[in-house]
């Protein structure tokens, strides 16, 4: 499937973003298809640096900066005093992984299980980069950060925040990536249009220098994370409805991580290699038998 | 026209909330705080309140919800007590930094452990410093009025406030109650005209990074408005009087004219130090009162000129700063520092952890402060076994003894 990407920009040229962040490319896709009647909350993230020292600001949306932990209350309280107003404005929270998975995790399962009306974006650079390449709960097993370092890397797998957002049974939550933008834009097409309920957005977000490869390759890689199997594109309506929306083609793991030097221990060690790869093929098979459940008559086709 | 009813503390406070036209409402139960926000529930619920109302997962969350919905340019309420309070720290900052009017109740309780539901101004007070304003209730009519009287401060210096009430005595206890007149409330205070309201149409970024060049400046503001909220409460507080029928202020007097000892106190224990200072007075002692209700700003020039002169200052402190003194002492202290014909002061810790402070208490103190020549920072009232007096002088640091197992 196609879709035209909009060419109106809504956010501004030279933001603090580093060369090739993912998080930066991101929003600037968001943005396209968010409309202008708009509000983001911001958690400590990238973007509370990206966006820039006041009196700067890269967004032509409103954006309320807060602390780490609150991103998906903060936007709740927004939404509360505009509904109150008697206005409809779409409140976004946007939030790393850290402010998802870690910190922001108990806030954002309060919204979620309140069905809140907003909108939660996750840009997923898969560790604390703003402070300097630390393990999140999103740091996939074999990864090396400042804080997994060589001599031992991260052992666990990443959190499965999509298997637990869909638990809450939500209207919508979908993965995307800047890789495939027209995949991206219609995800927040679906989720701007599902109004009167929680929706989130799980948005893999490369991170050159934490992720210790090439900026040129940015794009290469987060394409590479889909088709491989390890970063999946589908959505969940509900919370049971799974599709897949863009199919992989078996590239083999070893040339998604072979770009990036944070899987260095990772590469070097069989039996982890292994592991992975089990663990990456258990989720392809749990997925696609929700797909295949969702839609029993269209197996396999795109 | 106003009602009349018999009610609680804590429904007061719904009430109070009410009359302020909140519009949105966020909290999380925590006893003894739990009531407040269970009527508000239900006059949200029907329809009586016109507000939103978000029962969401922790304290912290609760003033997450507040700052966002005041920063969006809503009349934001909540109510905690103790841990909530606690647990709250890091957004009242975020509260004050934002320059957002929030009012919160806080039903004043003991910090655990061990886990204690009863009096205790520990919680409110270990919040000092974070830039709220604080006021101390002492009846069930303050427990609403002042919620009003607050917002109607906080909204002109974009700074919030909190309104500390006794857990249990206040909370929980009926008293009569006149409910104002609606109109009345909205003639006194006018509808929130919020700073910003994060509206589209004006895309601004708000609370992001400030360099050195600028951080200063926008602490020197908060503090400035601080300052300037001493006399707008003043103001307000003379204003509730003529609009709503009780004039409030910053410091409450009781026979102070020509006092020579004077206790000083806060809460709802002030009822009983005031039935004390009434029978010293009939003994002949010329006993008086002073009741701290503004803790925040601290009336530091007014309390220079009340107490200056004094023989001696008894300040009754229902918490201790552990390393210093009751907290209370310590701002009277400090506030009279330098001051030629300033009063020794006497500090007195009482009614920890809801032990009762009654008025035979004050007289205790009372006895005590005309015996004992020289001040000291903390004297502990009714400690099991101990006479009022400071630490234990021959105390020694003994390594604890390992419990004996009963099998």
């Amino acid at each position: 499937m196609r879709w035209v990407v909009p060419e109106a920009e809504h956010m501004a040229e030279g933001t603090l973003g580093c060369q090739g962040c993912g998080g930066a490319l991101s929003m600037r896709l968001v943005l396209k298809e968010l409309g202008q009647d708009a509000v983001a909350v911001l958690p400590a993230c990238c973007w509370s640096i990206i966006d820039g020292p006041w009196p700067v600001h890269a967004l032509d949306i409103p954006v309320l900066h807060t602390a780490f932990e609150t991103a998906a209350v903060v936007a709740t309280g927004v939404k509360a005093a505009k509904t109150v107003q008697g206005k409809d404005t779409t409140v976004v929270a946007w939030a790393g992984d850290g402010g998802t998975f870690d910190i922001g995790l108990q806030a954002l399962s309060g919204a979620a299980e309140r069905n809140e009306d907003i909108l939660f974006i996750c840009y997923d650079n898969e560790a604390y980069m703003n402070t300097g390449i630390q393990r999140s709960s999103s740091t996939p097993t074999g990864t090396w950060t400042t804080t997994t370092p060589d001599q031992r890397p991260e052992a666990r797998p990443k959190k499965d925040i999509m298997g637990i957002i869909a638990a809450h049974r939500i209207p919508y939550a979908a993965t995307a990536t800047a890789a495939y933008p027209e995949d991206l834009e219609r995800k927040v097409q679906n989720a701007v249009a599902i109004k009167g309920g929680m929706r989130f957005l799980h948005l893999l977000s490369v991170c050159p220098p934490g992720w210790k490869m090439e900026a040129d390759q940015a794009i290469e890689v987060m394409r590479r994370a889909v088709r491989s199997k390890v970063f999946p594109l589908y959505e969940v309506r509900n919370g049971r409805d799974y599709t897949i929306t863009h199919w992989p083609d078996d590239l083999p793991l070893e040339d998604y991580f072979s770009l990036q030097g944070r899987f260095k221990p990772l590469l070097g060690n069989d039996e982890m290699l292994e592991l992975v790869r089990g663990n990456v093929e258990e989720r392809w098979q749990t997925l696609l038998a929700r797909h295949e459940a969702s839609h029993p008559a269209s197996v396999g086709s795109n | 026209m106003p009602e009349r009813l018999l009610l609680t503390g804590n429904h007061a406070a719904a009430y109070g909330a009410m009359l302020a036209r909140s519009e949105v409402i966020s909290a999380y139960p925590i006893t003894p705080q739990t009531m407040i926000v269970e009527l508000l529930s239900e006059l949200t619920a029907s329809g009586r309140l016109d507000a939103k109302f978000i029962t969401v997962e922790s304290e912290h969350s609760a003033m997450a919800a507040c700052v966002g919905a005041s920063a969006a340019g809503a009349r934001a309420y909540t109510a905690t007590s103790g841990q909530g309070l606690a647990l709250m720290h890091e957004m009242l900052h975020w509260a004050v930094g934002a320059r957002l009017p929030i009012v919160l109740t806080n039903v004043s309780r003991a910090m655990a452990p061990g886990w204690s539901i009863w009096s205790d101004q520990s919680d409110i007070l270990s919040q000092r410093d974070v830039g709220w304003m604080m006021l101390f209730a002492e009846s069930v009519q303050e427990a609403q009025d002042f919620i009003i009287w607050m917002y109607r401060v906080a909204e002109q210096v974009f700074l919030p406030g909190m309104v500390g009430m006794d857990a249990f005595i206040l909370s929980h206890t009926a008293e009569p109650l006149i409910v104002h007149d609606q109109e009345a409330v909205d003639e006194y205070l006018p509808p929130f005209e919020p700073l910003y309201d994060l509206d589209p149409a004006q895309p601004r970024a708000y609370g992001g990074l400030v360099n050195r060049d600028h951080y200063f400046e926008l602490r020197y503001k908060i503090y400035e408005n601080m300052e300037r909220a001493g006399q707008l409460l003043i103001d307000a507080g003379e204003e509730f009087g003529d609009v709503l029928g009780h004039k409030y202020t910053p410091l409450e007097g009781f026979m102070l004219d020509d006092a020579e000892y004077v206790l000083v106190s806060a809460g709802a224990m002030t009822s009983n130090v005031r039935q004390a200072v009434r029978d010293l007075r009939e003994k002949g002692i010329k006993a008086g009162l002073l009741r701290v209700i503004a803790f925040r700003p601290f009336p530091v020039k007014q309390i220079r000129r009340i107490l200056g002169g004094r023989k001696k200052v008894a300040v009754l402190d229902r918490n201790m700063s552990a390393g210093h003194s009751g907290i209370f002492a310590e701002e009277v202290r400090s506030a009279l520092h330098g001051q030629s014909d300033a009063p020794p002061i006497y500090g007195y810790v009482v009614g920890i952890g809801g032990r009762d402070v009654r008025v035979e208490t004050a007289h205790e103190v009372m006895d005590d402060l005309l015996e004992r020549d020289e001040p000291e920072m903390a004297l502990f009232v009714g400690v099991k076994g101990l006479p009022i007096g400071p630490l234990r002088a021959d105390y020694e640091i003994r390594p604890l003894e390992p419990l004996e197992v009963v099998r």
